[in-house]
Protein backbone atom coordinates (compact mmCIF):
# COMPACT_ATOMS: atom_id res chain seq x y z
CA UNK A 1 0.00 0.00 0.00
CA UNK A 2 0.86 3.63 -0.30
CA UNK A 3 1.38 4.12 3.41
CA UNK A 4 4.21 1.65 3.60
CA UNK A 5 5.83 3.30 0.59
CA UNK A 6 6.00 6.62 2.38
CA UNK A 7 7.88 5.03 5.25
CA UNK A 8 10.21 3.21 2.85
CA UNK A 9 10.94 6.36 0.89
CA UNK A 10 11.69 8.26 4.05
CA UNK A 11 13.95 5.50 5.31
CA UNK A 12 15.80 5.72 2.04
CA UNK A 13 16.00 9.51 2.16
CA UNK A 14 17.17 9.82 5.77
CA UNK A 15 18.85 6.48 6.17
CA UNK A 16 21.13 7.42 9.05
CA UNK A 17 18.72 9.77 10.81
CA UNK A 18 15.78 7.44 11.31
CA UNK A 19 16.20 5.14 14.28
CA UNK A 20 13.15 2.98 13.63
CA UNK A 21 9.84 2.84 11.78
CA UNK A 22 6.68 0.97 12.62
CA UNK A 23 3.07 0.62 11.53
CA UNK A 24 1.48 -0.82 14.67
CA UNK A 25 -2.33 -0.64 14.58
CA UNK A 26 -1.99 0.93 11.14
CA UNK A 27 -0.41 4.15 12.44
CA UNK A 28 2.76 4.92 10.52
CA UNK A 29 5.47 6.03 12.88
CA UNK A 30 9.00 7.33 12.53
CA UNK A 31 11.43 7.55 15.41
CA UNK A 32 14.16 10.10 14.81
CA UNK A 33 16.88 11.84 16.73
CA UNK A 34 16.15 15.32 18.03
CA UNK A 35 19.03 16.83 16.05
CA UNK A 36 17.41 15.94 12.76
CA UNK A 37 13.84 16.90 13.72
CA UNK A 38 13.79 20.29 11.98
CA UNK A 39 15.38 18.95 8.84
CA UNK A 40 12.97 16.01 8.57
CA UNK A 41 9.79 17.99 9.22
CA UNK A 42 10.80 20.73 6.82
CA UNK A 43 11.43 18.09 4.17
CA UNK A 44 8.06 16.52 4.89
CA UNK A 45 6.29 19.85 4.59
CA UNK A 46 7.53 20.31 1.02
CA UNK A 47 6.21 18.55 -2.05
CA UNK A 48 5.74 15.71 -2.82
CA UNK A 49 4.67 14.77 0.73
CA UNK A 50 3.08 18.03 1.86
CA UNK A 51 2.52 17.23 5.50
CA UNK A 52 1.25 20.76 5.83
CA UNK A 53 -0.76 20.31 9.01
CA UNK A 54 0.61 19.79 12.49
CA UNK A 55 -2.30 17.86 13.94
CA UNK A 56 -1.01 17.32 17.41
CA UNK A 57 2.04 17.59 19.56
CA UNK A 58 2.45 16.00 22.94
CA UNK A 59 4.87 14.25 25.22
CA UNK A 60 4.93 10.92 27.05
CA UNK A 61 6.81 10.33 30.29
CA UNK A 62 8.29 6.83 30.40
CA UNK A 63 9.57 7.02 33.93
CA UNK A 64 12.28 4.50 34.70
CA UNK A 65 13.29 4.14 31.10
CA UNK A 66 16.19 5.82 29.39
CA UNK A 67 15.59 8.15 27.57
CA UNK A 68 12.76 9.09 29.87
CA UNK A 69 10.66 11.42 27.72
CA UNK A 70 9.32 11.06 24.26
CA UNK A 71 7.93 13.84 22.11
CA UNK A 72 5.10 12.74 19.84
CA UNK A 73 4.16 14.72 16.73
CA UNK A 74 1.22 13.95 14.49
CA UNK A 75 1.31 15.36 10.98
CA UNK A 76 -1.36 15.29 8.34
CA UNK A 77 -1.08 15.62 4.60
CA UNK A 78 -4.18 17.00 2.88
CA UNK A 79 -3.04 15.85 -0.55
CA UNK A 80 -1.96 12.33 0.41
CA UNK A 81 -4.74 12.04 3.04
CA UNK A 82 -2.33 10.44 5.41
CA UNK A 83 -1.39 10.87 9.05
CA UNK A 84 2.21 10.39 10.13
CA UNK A 85 3.54 10.15 13.64
CA UNK A 86 7.05 11.23 14.50
CA UNK A 87 8.55 10.36 17.85
CA UNK A 88 11.65 11.93 19.32
CA UNK A 89 13.19 10.48 22.48
CA UNK A 90 14.47 13.02 25.00
CA UNK A 91 16.79 12.41 27.89
CA UNK A 92 15.90 13.78 31.31
CA UNK A 93 19.34 15.37 31.75
CA UNK A 94 19.02 17.53 28.68
CA UNK A 95 15.32 18.18 28.29
CA UNK A 96 15.20 20.48 25.32
CA UNK A 97 14.22 20.27 21.69
CA UNK A 98 13.97 22.62 18.72
CA UNK A 99 10.73 24.54 18.58
CA UNK A 100 8.44 24.18 15.57
CA UNK A 101 6.70 27.48 16.27
CA UNK A 102 8.40 29.17 13.34
CA UNK A 103 7.05 26.56 10.91
CA UNK A 104 3.60 25.84 12.36
CA UNK A 105 1.79 28.56 14.21
CA UNK A 106 -0.23 26.26 16.45
CA UNK A 107 3.03 24.79 17.72
CA UNK A 108 3.33 27.93 19.81
CA UNK A 109 0.49 26.96 22.15
CA UNK A 110 1.04 23.22 21.87
CA UNK A 111 4.65 23.58 22.97
CA UNK A 112 3.64 25.86 25.80
CA UNK A 113 1.26 23.14 26.95
CA UNK A 114 4.02 20.52 26.85
CA UNK A 115 6.36 22.86 28.73
CA UNK A 116 3.60 23.44 31.27
CA UNK A 117 2.83 19.76 31.81
CA UNK A 118 6.23 18.09 31.35
CA UNK A 119 8.87 20.79 31.65
CA UNK A 120 10.34 20.25 28.22
CA UNK A 121 11.97 23.46 27.04
CA UNK A 122 11.82 24.43 23.39
CA UNK A 123 14.74 26.33 21.93
CA UNK A 124 13.69 29.12 19.62
CA UNK A 125 10.18 29.40 21.05
CA UNK A 126 9.02 33.03 21.06
CA UNK A 127 7.05 32.97 24.32
CA UNK A 128 7.99 30.12 26.64
CA UNK A 129 5.50 30.36 29.50
CA UNK A 130 2.99 28.07 31.12
CA UNK A 131 -0.31 27.78 29.24
CA UNK A 132 -2.92 26.18 31.52
CA UNK A 133 -1.27 26.49 34.92
CA UNK A 134 -0.51 29.77 36.58
CA UNK A 135 2.87 31.41 37.13
CA UNK A 136 4.19 30.16 40.41
CA UNK A 137 2.89 26.63 40.00
CA UNK A 138 5.54 24.20 41.21
CA UNK A 139 6.38 21.05 39.32
CA UNK A 140 5.05 19.53 36.14
CA UNK A 141 1.68 17.84 36.64
CA UNK A 142 1.67 15.24 33.88
CA UNK A 143 5.00 13.74 34.87
CA UNK A 144 4.63 10.31 36.39
CA UNK A 145 6.38 11.34 39.63
CA UNK A 146 3.83 14.11 40.26
CA UNK A 147 1.19 12.65 42.63
CA UNK A 148 -2.45 12.77 41.54
CA UNK A 149 -3.67 14.57 44.64
CA UNK A 150 -0.72 16.83 45.34
CA UNK A 151 -1.68 20.24 46.66
CA UNK A 152 0.04 23.46 45.77
CA UNK A 153 0.82 26.29 48.17
CA UNK A 154 -1.29 29.40 47.97
CA UNK A 155 0.09 32.17 45.86
CA UNK A 156 -0.46 35.87 46.23
CA UNK A 157 -3.15 37.55 44.21
CA UNK A 158 -1.93 38.98 40.96
CA UNK A 159 -1.74 42.76 41.00
CA UNK B 1 3.71 39.23 37.47
CA UNK B 2 3.18 41.16 34.31
CA UNK B 3 1.64 39.67 31.25
CA UNK B 4 3.29 39.74 27.87
CA UNK B 5 1.05 42.47 26.59
CA UNK B 6 1.78 44.71 29.54
CA UNK B 7 5.44 44.58 28.68
CA UNK B 8 4.99 45.04 24.97
CA UNK B 9 2.26 47.66 24.89
CA UNK B 10 2.99 51.14 23.65
CA UNK B 11 2.92 53.85 26.26
CA UNK B 12 -0.03 55.79 24.88
CA UNK B 13 -2.26 52.84 24.07
CA UNK B 14 -5.14 51.71 26.22
CA UNK B 15 -5.13 48.30 27.89
CA UNK B 16 -8.44 46.63 28.61
CA UNK B 17 -9.29 43.29 30.09
CA UNK B 18 -12.09 41.06 28.76
CA UNK B 19 -13.03 38.06 30.85
CA UNK B 20 -12.61 35.58 32.42
CA UNK B 21 -16.04 36.39 33.75
CA UNK B 22 -17.59 38.40 31.00
CA UNK B 23 -21.00 37.61 29.52
CA UNK B 24 -19.59 37.22 26.02
CA UNK B 25 -16.55 35.19 27.02
CA UNK B 26 -18.59 32.05 27.53
CA UNK B 27 -16.36 29.23 28.59
CA UNK B 28 -14.12 31.31 30.86
CA UNK B 29 -11.36 32.85 28.85
CA UNK B 30 -9.44 36.05 29.30
CA UNK B 31 -8.50 38.34 26.46
CA UNK B 32 -6.30 41.34 27.17
CA UNK B 33 -6.63 43.97 24.50
CA UNK B 34 -4.31 46.79 23.61
CA UNK B 35 -6.47 49.45 22.06
CA UNK B 36 -6.02 52.55 20.00
CA UNK B 37 -9.42 54.16 20.29
CA UNK B 38 -11.70 51.29 19.37
CA UNK B 39 -9.23 49.39 17.27
CA UNK B 40 -7.41 46.34 18.59
CA UNK B 41 -3.68 46.84 18.14
CA UNK B 42 -2.63 43.70 19.90
CA UNK B 43 -4.10 41.13 22.18
CA UNK B 44 -3.20 38.30 24.45
CA UNK B 45 -5.41 35.32 25.09
CA UNK B 46 -5.11 33.57 28.43
CA UNK B 47 -6.63 30.13 28.78
CA UNK B 48 -6.65 27.42 31.40
CA UNK B 49 -9.46 28.61 33.67
CA UNK B 50 -11.29 25.35 33.13
CA UNK B 51 -8.29 23.04 33.35
CA UNK B 52 -9.34 20.05 35.43
CA UNK B 53 -6.49 17.67 34.73
CA UNK B 54 -8.49 15.41 32.46
CA UNK B 55 -5.43 13.60 31.13
CA UNK B 56 -3.91 13.07 34.56
CA UNK B 57 -7.20 11.77 35.94
CA UNK B 58 -7.58 9.34 33.06
CA UNK B 59 -4.15 7.86 33.75
CA UNK B 60 -5.48 6.82 37.15
CA UNK B 61 -8.77 5.34 35.93
CA UNK B 62 -9.44 2.06 34.20
CA UNK B 63 -10.37 2.06 30.54
CA UNK B 64 -13.99 1.45 31.43
CA UNK B 65 -14.19 3.98 34.25
CA UNK B 66 -12.80 6.92 32.38
CA UNK B 67 -15.63 6.99 29.84
CA UNK B 68 -17.81 9.41 31.86
CA UNK B 69 -14.92 11.87 31.98
CA UNK B 70 -14.98 12.15 28.22
CA UNK B 71 -18.57 13.46 28.44
CA UNK B 72 -17.30 16.46 30.27
CA UNK B 73 -14.94 17.69 27.59
CA UNK B 74 -17.14 19.10 24.89
CA UNK B 75 -20.23 19.16 27.04
CA UNK B 76 -22.50 20.26 24.20
CA UNK B 77 -21.78 17.17 22.11
CA UNK B 78 -20.78 14.52 24.66
CA UNK B 79 -21.79 11.62 22.43
CA UNK B 80 -19.11 12.46 19.88
CA UNK B 81 -16.52 12.53 22.67
CA UNK B 82 -17.69 9.09 23.78
CA UNK B 83 -17.52 7.86 20.21
CA UNK B 84 -13.99 9.16 19.71
CA UNK B 85 -12.68 7.46 22.82
CA UNK B 86 -14.58 4.25 22.23
CA UNK B 87 -13.48 3.91 18.63
CA UNK B 88 -9.86 4.49 19.62
CA UNK B 89 -10.19 1.66 22.11
CA UNK B 90 -11.88 -0.53 19.52
CA UNK B 91 -9.02 0.09 17.13
CA UNK B 92 -6.64 -0.99 19.85
CA UNK B 93 -8.63 -4.04 20.93
CA UNK B 94 -9.53 -5.08 17.41
CA UNK B 95 -13.27 -5.38 17.97
CA UNK B 96 -16.10 -3.93 15.98
CA UNK B 97 -19.61 -2.97 16.95
CA UNK B 98 -22.56 -4.65 15.22
CA UNK B 99 -24.24 -2.86 12.35
CA UNK B 100 -27.23 -1.65 14.30
CA UNK B 101 -24.97 -0.10 16.92
CA UNK B 102 -23.03 1.65 14.16
CA UNK B 103 -26.20 3.26 12.87
CA UNK B 104 -27.23 4.28 16.37
CA UNK B 105 -23.80 5.85 16.81
CA UNK B 106 -24.14 7.79 13.58
CA UNK B 107 -27.60 9.07 14.52
CA UNK B 108 -26.40 10.06 17.97
CA UNK B 109 -23.26 11.79 16.79
CA UNK B 110 -25.14 13.73 14.15
CA UNK B 111 -27.71 14.82 16.72
CA UNK B 112 -24.83 15.98 18.90
CA UNK B 113 -23.27 17.83 16.00
CA UNK B 114 -26.52 19.68 15.43
CA UNK B 115 -26.79 20.56 19.10
CA UNK B 116 -23.18 21.74 19.07
CA UNK B 117 -23.68 23.99 16.05
CA UNK B 118 -26.99 25.28 17.39
CA UNK B 119 -25.39 26.27 20.67
CA UNK B 120 -22.46 27.95 18.98
CA UNK B 121 -24.57 29.97 16.59
CA UNK B 122 -27.18 30.76 19.24
CA UNK B 123 -24.54 32.29 21.49
CA UNK B 124 -22.90 34.08 18.59
CA UNK B 125 -26.19 35.61 17.45
CA UNK B 126 -27.23 36.54 20.97
CA UNK B 127 -24.00 38.42 21.53
CA UNK B 128 -24.73 40.39 18.38
CA UNK B 129 -28.09 41.33 19.86
CA UNK B 130 -30.27 38.79 18.08
CA UNK B 131 -31.96 37.37 21.13
CA UNK B 132 -34.81 35.86 19.10
CA UNK B 133 -32.36 33.69 17.21
CA UNK B 134 -30.92 32.50 20.49
CA UNK B 135 -34.32 31.45 21.81
CA UNK B 136 -35.28 29.73 18.55
CA UNK B 137 -32.09 27.75 18.46
CA UNK B 138 -32.20 26.74 22.07
CA UNK B 139 -35.76 25.60 21.45
CA UNK B 140 -34.59 23.40 18.59
CA UNK B 141 -31.81 22.07 20.79
CA UNK B 142 -34.36 21.06 23.39
CA UNK B 143 -36.10 18.86 20.80
CA UNK B 144 -32.76 17.29 19.89
CA UNK B 145 -31.97 16.67 23.52
CA UNK B 146 -35.39 15.09 24.02
CA UNK B 147 -34.39 12.41 21.53
CA UNK B 148 -31.07 11.89 23.25
CA UNK B 149 -32.66 11.83 26.66
CA UNK B 150 -35.27 9.29 25.71
CA UNK B 151 -32.73 6.75 24.56
CA UNK B 152 -29.72 7.47 26.74
CA UNK B 153 -31.47 8.62 29.90
CA UNK B 154 -29.40 11.79 30.16
CA UNK B 155 -29.29 15.10 28.39
CA UNK B 156 -25.65 16.04 28.49
CA UNK B 157 -23.50 13.59 30.39
CA UNK B 158 -24.70 10.53 28.59
CA UNK B 159 -21.84 7.97 28.62
CA UNK B 160 -24.03 6.11 26.18
CA UNK B 161 -21.59 4.86 23.60
CA UNK B 162 -19.61 1.99 25.07
CA UNK B 163 -16.61 -0.03 24.01
CA UNK B 164 -17.98 -2.59 21.58
CA UNK B 165 -21.29 -0.90 20.92
CA UNK B 166 -23.81 1.23 22.75
CA UNK B 167 -25.34 1.12 26.20
CA UNK B 168 -28.91 0.35 25.24
CA UNK B 169 -31.14 -0.10 22.26
CA UNK B 170 -33.05 2.85 20.85
CA UNK B 171 -36.21 3.67 22.73
CA UNK B 172 -39.27 2.03 21.12
CA UNK B 173 -40.76 5.48 20.67
CA UNK B 174 -37.63 7.11 19.23
CA UNK B 175 -38.85 7.49 15.65
CA UNK B 176 -41.74 9.69 16.62
CA UNK B 177 -39.62 11.96 18.81
CA UNK B 178 -36.82 12.08 16.28
CA UNK B 179 -39.15 12.96 13.42
CA UNK B 180 -40.56 15.77 15.51
CA UNK B 181 -37.07 17.04 16.29
CA UNK B 182 -36.13 16.97 12.61
CA UNK B 183 -39.24 18.92 11.60
CA UNK B 184 -38.74 21.48 14.36
CA UNK B 185 -35.04 21.92 13.64
CA UNK B 186 -35.73 22.44 9.92
CA UNK B 187 -38.29 25.11 10.83
CA UNK B 188 -35.82 26.86 13.11
CA UNK B 189 -33.06 26.74 10.53
CA UNK B 190 -35.39 28.33 7.98
CA UNK B 191 -36.40 31.04 10.44
CA UNK B 192 -32.81 31.75 11.37
CA UNK B 193 -31.77 32.02 7.74
CA UNK B 194 -34.54 34.56 7.32
CA UNK B 195 -33.55 36.50 10.42
CA UNK B 196 -29.80 36.67 9.96
CA UNK B 197 -28.67 36.11 6.37
CA UNK B 198 -29.47 39.62 5.18
CA UNK B 199 -29.53 41.35 8.53
CA UNK B 200 -27.44 44.51 8.30
CA UNK B 201 -26.39 44.51 11.93
CA UNK B 202 -25.29 40.90 11.75
CA UNK B 203 -23.56 41.33 8.41
CA UNK B 204 -21.59 44.36 9.59
CA UNK B 205 -20.11 42.33 12.40
CA UNK B 206 -19.49 39.20 10.35
CA UNK B 207 -18.92 39.89 6.64
CA UNK B 208 -15.20 40.32 5.95
CA UNK B 209 -14.42 40.37 9.64
CA UNK B 210 -11.62 38.14 10.88
CA UNK B 211 -10.82 36.76 7.46
CA UNK B 212 -8.53 33.74 7.56
CA UNK B 213 -6.74 32.55 4.45
CA UNK B 214 -6.75 28.81 3.73
CA UNK B 215 -2.95 28.55 4.08
CA UNK B 216 -3.08 30.24 7.47
CA UNK B 217 -5.90 27.97 8.63
CA UNK B 218 -3.94 24.87 7.62
CA UNK B 219 -0.82 26.26 9.26
CA UNK B 220 -2.74 26.67 12.49
CA UNK B 221 -3.99 23.10 12.32
CA UNK B 222 -7.61 24.12 11.95
CA UNK B 223 -10.11 21.39 11.23
CA UNK B 224 -13.87 21.12 11.08
CA UNK B 225 -16.29 23.88 10.10
CA UNK B 226 -13.71 26.61 10.69
CA UNK B 227 -11.26 25.08 8.20
CA UNK B 228 -14.02 24.37 5.71
CA UNK B 229 -15.18 27.98 5.90
CA UNK B 230 -11.88 28.95 4.28
CA UNK B 231 -12.58 26.60 1.39
CA UNK B 232 -10.32 23.69 2.31
CA UNK B 233 -12.02 20.35 1.82
CA UNK B 234 -11.29 18.18 4.81
CA UNK B 235 -13.77 16.25 6.87
CA UNK B 236 -12.79 13.16 8.84
CA UNK B 237 -16.13 11.58 7.94
CA UNK B 238 -15.19 11.70 4.25
CA UNK B 239 -11.40 11.42 4.35
CA UNK B 240 -11.14 8.61 6.89
CA UNK B 241 -14.70 7.22 6.93
CA UNK B 242 -15.49 5.53 10.22
CA UNK B 243 -18.60 3.71 11.41
CA UNK B 244 -21.10 3.64 8.50
CA UNK B 245 -20.50 7.12 7.13
CA UNK B 246 -19.27 5.65 3.84
CA UNK B 247 -22.70 4.15 3.23
CA UNK B 248 -24.54 7.43 3.67
CA UNK B 249 -24.91 10.21 1.17
CA UNK B 250 -24.05 13.69 2.37
CA UNK B 251 -22.19 16.77 1.27
CA UNK B 252 -19.48 18.83 2.90
CA UNK B 253 -20.40 22.51 2.71
CA UNK B 254 -17.48 24.85 2.03
CA UNK B 255 -17.07 28.56 2.54
CA UNK B 256 -15.30 31.00 0.25
CA UNK B 257 -13.81 33.82 2.24
CA UNK B 258 -13.13 32.39 5.65
CA UNK B 259 -14.74 35.24 7.55
CA UNK B 260 -17.19 35.14 10.44
CA UNK B 261 -20.15 34.94 8.11
CA UNK B 262 -18.74 31.91 6.31
CA UNK B 263 -18.17 30.16 9.60
CA UNK B 264 -21.82 30.86 10.45
CA UNK B 265 -23.01 29.70 7.03
CA UNK B 266 -20.95 26.51 6.97
CA UNK B 267 -22.39 25.51 10.34
CA UNK B 268 -25.93 26.25 9.18
CA UNK B 269 -25.47 24.16 6.04
CA UNK B 270 -23.78 21.39 7.97
CA UNK B 271 -26.81 21.06 10.20
CA UNK B 272 -28.97 20.49 7.13
CA UNK B 273 -26.57 17.77 5.99
CA UNK B 274 -26.65 16.22 9.45
CA UNK B 275 -30.44 16.08 9.27
CA UNK B 276 -30.10 14.34 5.91
CA UNK B 277 -27.72 11.80 7.42
CA UNK B 278 -30.12 11.12 10.27
CA UNK B 279 -33.03 10.58 7.89
CA UNK B 280 -31.02 8.14 5.79
CA UNK B 281 -29.73 6.32 8.86
CA UNK B 282 -33.28 5.99 10.18
CA UNK B 283 -34.29 4.25 6.97
CA UNK B 284 -31.22 2.04 6.78
CA UNK B 285 -30.97 1.00 10.41
CA UNK B 286 -31.45 -2.77 10.70
CA UNK B 287 -34.49 -4.01 12.59
CA UNK B 288 -33.93 -5.53 15.99
CA UNK B 289 -33.62 -9.28 15.94
CA UNK B 290 -35.15 -9.37 19.41
CA UNK B 291 -38.74 -8.49 20.12
CA UNK B 292 -39.06 -4.84 21.05
CA UNK B 293 -40.38 -5.45 24.51
CA UNK B 294 -39.62 -8.97 25.62
CA UNK B 295 -42.27 -10.59 27.77
CA UNK B 296 -40.84 -11.97 30.92
CA UNK B 297 -40.70 -12.01 34.69
CA UNK B 298 -39.96 -9.09 36.97
CA UNK B 299 -36.35 -8.82 38.27
CA UNK B 300 -37.33 -9.41 41.90
CA UNK B 301 -39.18 -12.61 41.04
CA UNK B 302 -36.27 -13.78 38.92
CA UNK B 303 -33.78 -13.28 41.74
CA UNK B 304 -36.06 -15.15 44.11
CA UNK B 305 -36.49 -18.00 41.63
CA UNK B 306 -32.77 -18.14 40.92
CA UNK B 307 -32.10 -19.29 44.47
CA UNK B 308 -33.69 -22.61 43.61
CA UNK B 309 -32.92 -23.12 39.95
CA UNK B 310 -31.59 -21.33 36.88
CA UNK B 311 -34.04 -18.81 35.44
CA UNK B 312 -34.76 -19.64 31.81
CA UNK B 313 -37.39 -17.00 31.19
CA UNK B 314 -36.72 -13.46 30.02
CA UNK B 315 -36.32 -10.87 32.69
CA UNK B 316 -37.83 -7.46 32.18
CA UNK B 317 -35.39 -4.60 32.56
CA UNK B 318 -35.79 -1.03 31.50
CA UNK B 319 -33.96 -0.69 28.19
CA UNK B 320 -32.60 2.71 29.12
CA UNK B 321 -31.53 3.01 32.66
CA UNK B 322 -31.02 -0.44 34.10
CA UNK B 323 -29.08 -1.93 31.24
CA UNK B 324 -30.35 -3.49 28.10
CA UNK B 325 -31.98 -6.85 27.99
CA UNK B 326 -29.83 -9.81 27.13
CA UNK B 327 -31.82 -10.40 23.96
CA UNK B 328 -30.74 -7.08 22.57
CA UNK B 329 -27.06 -7.50 23.23
CA UNK B 330 -26.43 -9.13 19.87
CA UNK B 331 -27.76 -6.05 18.09
CA UNK B 332 -25.98 -3.40 20.02
CA UNK B 333 -22.79 -4.88 21.47
CA UNK B 334 -19.92 -6.82 19.98
CA UNK B 335 -19.62 -10.49 20.81
CA UNK B 336 -16.78 -10.45 23.27
CA UNK B 337 -16.89 -11.58 26.86
CA UNK B 338 -13.66 -9.81 27.70
CA UNK B 339 -14.58 -6.28 26.76
CA UNK B 340 -18.33 -6.11 27.32
CA UNK B 341 -20.13 -5.71 30.63
CA UNK B 342 -22.10 -8.94 31.05
CA UNK B 343 -25.91 -8.63 30.94
CA UNK B 344 -27.48 -7.81 34.29
CA UNK B 345 -29.90 -10.73 34.06
CA UNK B 346 -26.96 -13.12 34.13
CA UNK B 347 -25.06 -11.26 36.81
CA UNK B 348 -27.96 -11.43 39.23
CA UNK B 349 -29.21 -14.93 38.50
CA UNK B 350 -26.25 -17.16 37.62
CA UNK B 351 -22.86 -17.82 39.12
CA UNK B 352 -21.04 -17.59 35.76
CA UNK B 353 -22.61 -14.21 35.15
CA UNK B 354 -21.50 -13.02 38.55
CA UNK B 355 -17.95 -14.20 37.94
CA UNK B 356 -17.93 -12.48 34.55
CA UNK B 357 -19.12 -9.32 36.21
CA UNK B 358 -16.36 -9.40 38.81
CA UNK B 359 -13.76 -10.25 36.20
CA UNK B 360 -14.77 -7.12 34.39
CA UNK B 361 -14.85 -4.73 37.31
CA UNK B 362 -12.34 -6.16 39.79
CA UNK B 363 -9.04 -4.44 40.40
CA UNK B 364 -6.26 -5.61 38.07
CA UNK B 365 -8.86 -7.17 35.79
CA UNK B 366 -11.09 -5.69 33.16
CA UNK B 367 -10.15 -4.36 29.77
CA UNK B 368 -6.46 -4.85 29.05
CA UNK B 369 -5.43 -3.77 25.58
CA UNK B 370 -2.14 -4.93 24.09
CA UNK B 371 0.97 -2.81 24.55
CA UNK B 372 1.38 -0.03 22.05
CA UNK B 373 0.05 3.32 21.09
CA UNK B 374 -2.80 4.35 18.89
CA UNK B 375 -4.27 7.51 17.44
CA UNK B 376 -7.80 7.72 16.17
CA UNK B 377 -9.94 10.68 15.30
CA UNK B 378 -13.60 11.36 14.66
CA UNK B 379 -15.23 14.48 13.31
CA UNK B 380 -16.36 16.39 16.36
CA UNK B 381 -18.49 19.50 16.39
CA UNK B 382 -15.40 21.67 16.05
CA UNK B 383 -13.24 19.43 13.91
CA UNK B 384 -10.92 16.50 14.24
CA UNK B 385 -11.31 15.16 17.75
CA UNK B 386 -8.40 12.79 18.17
CA UNK B 387 -7.42 10.47 20.97
CA UNK B 388 -3.85 9.33 21.44
CA UNK B 389 -3.63 6.44 23.88
CA UNK B 390 -0.44 4.76 25.05
CA UNK B 391 -1.05 1.38 26.65
CA UNK B 392 1.44 -0.53 28.76
CA UNK B 393 -0.69 -3.66 28.90
CA UNK B 394 -2.38 -2.88 32.21
CA UNK B 395 -5.99 -1.97 32.88
CA UNK B 396 -5.22 1.76 32.99
CA UNK B 397 -4.00 3.91 30.12
CA UNK B 398 -0.34 4.86 30.50
CA UNK B 399 -0.99 8.11 28.73
CA UNK B 400 -4.13 9.54 27.21
CA UNK B 401 -3.98 12.70 25.18
CA UNK B 402 -6.84 14.43 23.46
CA UNK B 403 -6.41 16.49 20.36
CA UNK B 404 -8.97 19.17 21.09
CA UNK B 405 -10.11 20.80 17.86
CA UNK B 406 -10.94 24.20 19.33
CA UNK B 407 -7.50 24.48 20.92
CA UNK B 408 -5.99 25.02 17.49
CA UNK B 409 -8.69 27.44 16.43
CA UNK B 410 -8.30 29.46 19.62
CA UNK B 411 -4.56 29.70 19.06
CA UNK B 412 -5.36 31.84 16.04
CA UNK B 413 -7.70 34.24 17.85
CA UNK B 414 -4.99 36.82 18.58
CA UNK B 415 -4.19 37.05 14.91
CA UNK B 416 -7.85 37.07 13.87
CA UNK B 417 -8.93 40.05 15.93
CA UNK B 418 -5.87 42.17 15.24
CA UNK B 419 -6.84 45.42 13.56
CA UNK B 420 -10.57 45.00 14.12
CA UNK B 421 -12.95 46.84 16.43
CA UNK B 422 -13.69 45.73 19.97
CA UNK B 423 -17.24 44.99 18.83
CA UNK B 424 -15.84 42.49 16.30
CA UNK B 425 -14.01 40.54 18.97
CA UNK B 426 -17.24 39.11 20.33
CA UNK B 427 -18.77 37.64 17.14
CA UNK B 428 -15.32 36.42 16.11
CA UNK B 429 -14.94 34.63 19.39
CA UNK B 430 -18.50 33.34 19.06
CA UNK B 431 -17.93 32.01 15.55
CA UNK B 432 -15.08 29.72 16.54
CA UNK B 433 -17.11 27.91 19.19
CA UNK B 434 -14.63 27.59 21.98
CA UNK B 435 -15.73 25.02 24.53
CA UNK B 436 -13.81 25.45 27.75
CA UNK B 437 -14.03 21.83 28.81
CA UNK B 438 -12.59 20.59 25.56
CA UNK B 439 -9.94 23.23 25.17
CA UNK B 440 -8.48 23.26 28.69
CA UNK B 441 -9.22 19.58 29.38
Amino acid sequence: MEKKEILKELEHQFAEKITATSSDFGDDTLIIDRKSLLEVVQFLKQKPYEYSMLLDLTCVDHMGREPRFEMVYHFFSLTAKHRLRIKVPLSENDLSIESLASIWKNANWLEREVYDMFGVSFTGHPDMRRLFMYDGFEGFPLRKDYPLRKRQPRIRLRK
Amino acid sequence: MTTRIQKEAKKDSFLINMGPSHPAMHGTIRIMLELDGERVLNSEVEVGYLHRGFEKTCEHKTYFNLLPYTDRMNYVSPLINNLGYVMTMEKMLGIEAPEKAQYIRVIMSELSRISDHLTCLAAMAMECGAFTVFLYKIKAREFIWDVIEETTGARMTTSYIRIGGVRADLHPNYEEVLNKAIVETRKVLKDVHGLLDKNKIFLNRTRDVAVVAPEVAVNYGWTGPCLRSTGVYFDVRKTFPYSVYDQLDFEIPLGERGDNFDRYMVRMKEMEQSLRIIEQAMKKIPKSTAKTMAKGVQPAEAIKASREKRVEKNIILSPNLEGSEKDKYQDILAKSKKYIVPPKEETYTSIEGLINHFQFFMRDHGIRPPKGEVYFAVEGGNGELGYYIVSDGTEKPYRLHVRAPCFHVMAALEEMIQGHYVADVIPTFGSINMIGGEMDR
